[in-house]
């Protein structure tokens, strides 16, 4: 150490650590200022995204409701002078009623005037002015008030969706329909309600009365099938593939197909699920049944895989434990083995699920993209699901269905959420470490 | 866990064995054109509001995609009515007699395909010698009637015209999947094409090169796919005011505020011009009924009926309100009266 070559040795050697030191320590800054801004971008994205939706989205939950005043013509309503739920269903001109009374109130005279006066009504409120009296048959022959849904385009100027300061060529709404609003308006016949009917009803091509509740039914109904089939399925085939088969050439190239499959586009299997199921075994199109069949088939090997994952990940020594003790191998797996890889069997059951609760390309080729206002009673009824609904809805021409699509995504997206979370609850809930 | 297993099976079984159960159908089962698809399900959901009979069910499968489901033969896994945004082919009424299916023909009205811009730029005013010549693949060299054919040159609109606004050509519309697209094709292109004497005689000479040449649209740029849904296009014109959109007339109709319609052959395309016939991008939209299925699945005579009567394709009807433009007259009465009869279409 006393030889001054060395000690100079040294001292350079100590120089460069200190510039290589102070160069690394940048680097580090570096990589983690990367790692930041990537996570900011991601959240600025998903913010975005999140608030685009909510902003187009949030006005499909409330609708404007007009309150008329109504004289329940008997002449119109009642004919032959009988006020019985049936005649008043078939026989009663309930249009032809408002359309009278409205005509009076406003004083309105001409044929196109009529019409733009109608045309601020939803074609729901003839139906509500029915239902009305058929409930309260002692009303026909008087005069009621009740409140009525207004039709989309006077909703949307409600909301301000159609703007009043353009000039009247381009506007939905007439200049003579906004006098008669600015009227209502002022005399308080003009509110907006919470829209029920968006959680109560099925699909409409009148924004104002398109509803989600055939899709989530249709979906519910499909998720179930899916469930039903790919969840014993998987469960039996990844208990087999880990717990019971022998490690072979046959086995291996088992297990590269199922890994192949999870990575197979979806529409894929629409393609099959259109030549197997409905050409071959001749189900019937639209239905959920053969919706969950293909969806299953997709689902399958995101099950299998995530539940040969925990089976792996339970100790050996449970599984010799058991066996030292006497227990048959079945007695092992069911006793021992799959309660403790059951959540994380469950997670990867719930994520697959989820991936199937937001798919529409398969559903395309079975004939589940399809125009259903019936909501379904039964799997093999005809029905959509939520996904294909917002895309039908965005593909419409209204402006209505504009806030109906976002309304529509917000609750495909709580239902996600709910899923997800509901996944990760299990997962901390019964998650043991080993 | 064994009993969960069991139980599962038991209800796959049992659903498998409701399916088999469901070989009757009470349900009118439509397919087809997805530019008919709003007309058809206005009038099927107010079918279904308003009769005894379930609504049908619609689904959008392109007009040959439909006609294809349709003519596939008889039975309950077949639809019952498809809707076309042209007439059925020789080839594909064929195909519908030979697997034994009796056909009614309804024409419900016209469609217009416009094509148009922002409000925030004047309206633009063009032939469809100028659509051709903005849009071909190939035009004749120096506009020159006769002259060879070469690649499009055009990069502006004033190079197609000098009379049009000097920006570059940038026209927004549907893929060649859709009917769409098909009849812009044939009637803008074409239309625009025969202008050209010498081209107009190669139909005679070289037919298949006459139909590549009038309706083969430029690749490089200026032709901007913008996907099936009109709604996007509508929004892309807005972000893009210089840009040109084509699309159906039941979207400017909702859409008067943001865009307006290009005016073609000194015609604007207003819902007068396109039911007078004076405008000259429309087409005629039609459905046809599987006559087989009249008595067997409900409904459908009733269905018929309901869409081929004055309240729903009159001037007046409320599908007047969603866009469609209403046959002439006469031919409205024809129809009317065959919706009550479904005479054979014979071809």
């Amino acid at each position: 150490m006393t030889d001054p070559a060395d000690s100079v040795l040294i001292e350079g050697q100590k120089e460069k650590v200190r510039q290589g030191l102070s160069r690394r320590l940048r680097a580090e800054r570096r990589f983690r200022a990367y790692g930041v801004v990537a996570i900011v971008l991601a959240i600025l994205m998903l913010l975005f995204l999140a608030g685009t939706i909510a902003a187009n989205g949030y006005s499909a939950f409330y609708q404007t409701w007009i309150k008329v005043d109504v004289f329940l013509d008997e002449e119109l309503i009642a004919p032959d002078g009988k006020t019985d739920p049936q005649t008043l269903r078939e026989e009663g001109d309930f249009r032809g009623a408002l359309i009278e009374s409205l005509v009076a109130s406003y004083r309105v005279r001409g044929r196109e005037k009529e019409n733009r006066l109608i045309a601020m009504f939803s074609t729901d409120a003839e139906r509500t002015l029915q239902r009305h009296a058929i409930a309260n048959p002692r009303l026909v022959g008087k005069n009621i008030s009740i409140w009525v849904k207004a039709s989309s385009d006077i909703d949307q100027l409600t909301k301000g969706a159609i703007r009043r300061d353009l000039p009247e060529s381009g506007r939905k709404v007439k200049d003579v329909q906004l006098v008669w609003y600015d009227r209502m308006a002022a005399e308080n016949r003009i509110e907006t309600r919470f829209n029920t009917g968006f959680f109560s009803t099925g699909d409409s091509r009148e924004p104002e009365q398109a509803g989600i509740w055939g899709a989530i039914v249709g979906s519910f109904l499909t998720m179930l099938v899916t469930l039903i089939l790919a969840f014993p399925v998987g469960l039996a085939a990844a208990v087999y593939l880990e717990e019971f088969a022998p490690k072979n050439r046959l086995t291996d190239l088992i297990e590269v197909n199922i890994n192949n499959l999870a990575a197979v586009p979806s529409i894929v299997f629409g393609l099959l699920g259109l030549a197997v199921f409905l050409n071959f075994f001749e189900l019937p199109r639209s239905a959920p049944l053969v919706g969950g069949m293909v969806l299953a088939l997709m689902t399958l090997p995101t099950i299998i895989i995530a539940a040969r994952a925990s089976l792996l990940a339970v100790p050996p020594s449970v599984r010799e434990a058991a066996l030292g003790l006497g227990a048959s191998r079945v007695q092992v797996v069911s006793h021992h083995v799959l309660p403790l890889a059951m959540p994380g069997i469950l997670t990867g059951t719930i994520i697959g699920m989820a991936r199937a609760l937001g798919e529409t390309a398969p559903l395309l080729m079975i004939g589940m993209v399809a125009f259903i206002v019936d909501i379904p009673g039964g799997p093999t009824d005809a029905s959509t699901v939520m996904p294909v609904q917002i895309y039908l809805w965005a593909d419409s021409p209204e402006r209505g269905f504009v806030e109906k699509t976002s309304g529509a995504v917000i609750v495909l997206l709580a239902f996600l959420v709910v899923m997800n979370a509901s996944a990760v609850y299990l997962r901390k809930k019964f998650e043991r470490r080993w | 866990m064994k009993k969960t297993i069991t139980l599962a099976t038991v209800g796959a079984l049992a659903l498998a064995g409701a399916a088999g159960q469901a070989a009757a159908r009470d349900q009118v089962r439509i397919v087809g054109s997805s530019t008919v698809y709003p007309f058809a399900t206005v009038v099927a959901e107010r079918f279904g509001k308003s009769s005894k009979f379930k609504t049908p069910v619609v689904e959008a499968t392109g007009s040959g995609g439909g006609l294809k489901l349709f003519c596939a033969g008889l039975g309950v896994k077949t639809p019952d009515i498809t809707n076309a945004s042209r007439r059925i082919k020789k080839s594909e009424y064929e195909r519908c007699t030979k697997n034994g299916i009796k056909v009614a023909e309804f024409k419900i009205g016209y469609d217009g395909i416009v094509v148009a811009n922002s409000k925030k730029k004047k309206r633009i005013e063009l032939s469809r010698r100028d659509i051709f010549l903005a849009l071909a693949k190939l035009v004749p060299e120096g506009h020159k009637d006769g002259a060879r054919l070469v690649p499009n040159p055009n990069r502006t609109w004033k190079d197609v015209n000098p009379a049009l606004p000097n920006v570059a050509i940038r026209v927004l519309g549907p893929p060649p999947t859709s009917g769409t697209r098909d009849a812009f094709n044939e009637l803008a292109m074409e239309g625009g094409c025969k202008t050209f004497e010498s081209l107009k005689a190669m139909k005679k000479v070289d037919k298949r090169r006459y139909k590549g040449v009038c309706r083969g649209i430029r690749e490089d740029g200026a032709w901007v796919e913008a996907g099936e849904n009109d709604n996007l296009i509508v929004q892309k014109l807005e972000a893009d005011p210089n840009a040109l959109g084509v699309f159906g007339f039941s979207f400017l109709d909702q859409n008067g505020d943001k865009v307006q319609g290009s005016i073609v052959d000194g015609v604007p395309p207003t819902f007068e011009n396109i039911s007078a016939q004076k405008y000259p991008v429309s087409r005629s939209l039609f459905f046809y009924v599987k006559k087989n299925h009249v008595g067997q699945i409900p409904g459908i005579q009733e269905y018929v009926r309901a869409f081929m009567n004055r309240k729903a394709i009159g001037k007046r009807g409320y599908l007047i309100g969603k866009g469609l433009i209403p046959l002439p007259r006469a031919e409205m009465r024809d129809f009317i009266s065959a919706g009550k009869s479904l005479p054979d279409l014979t071809m």
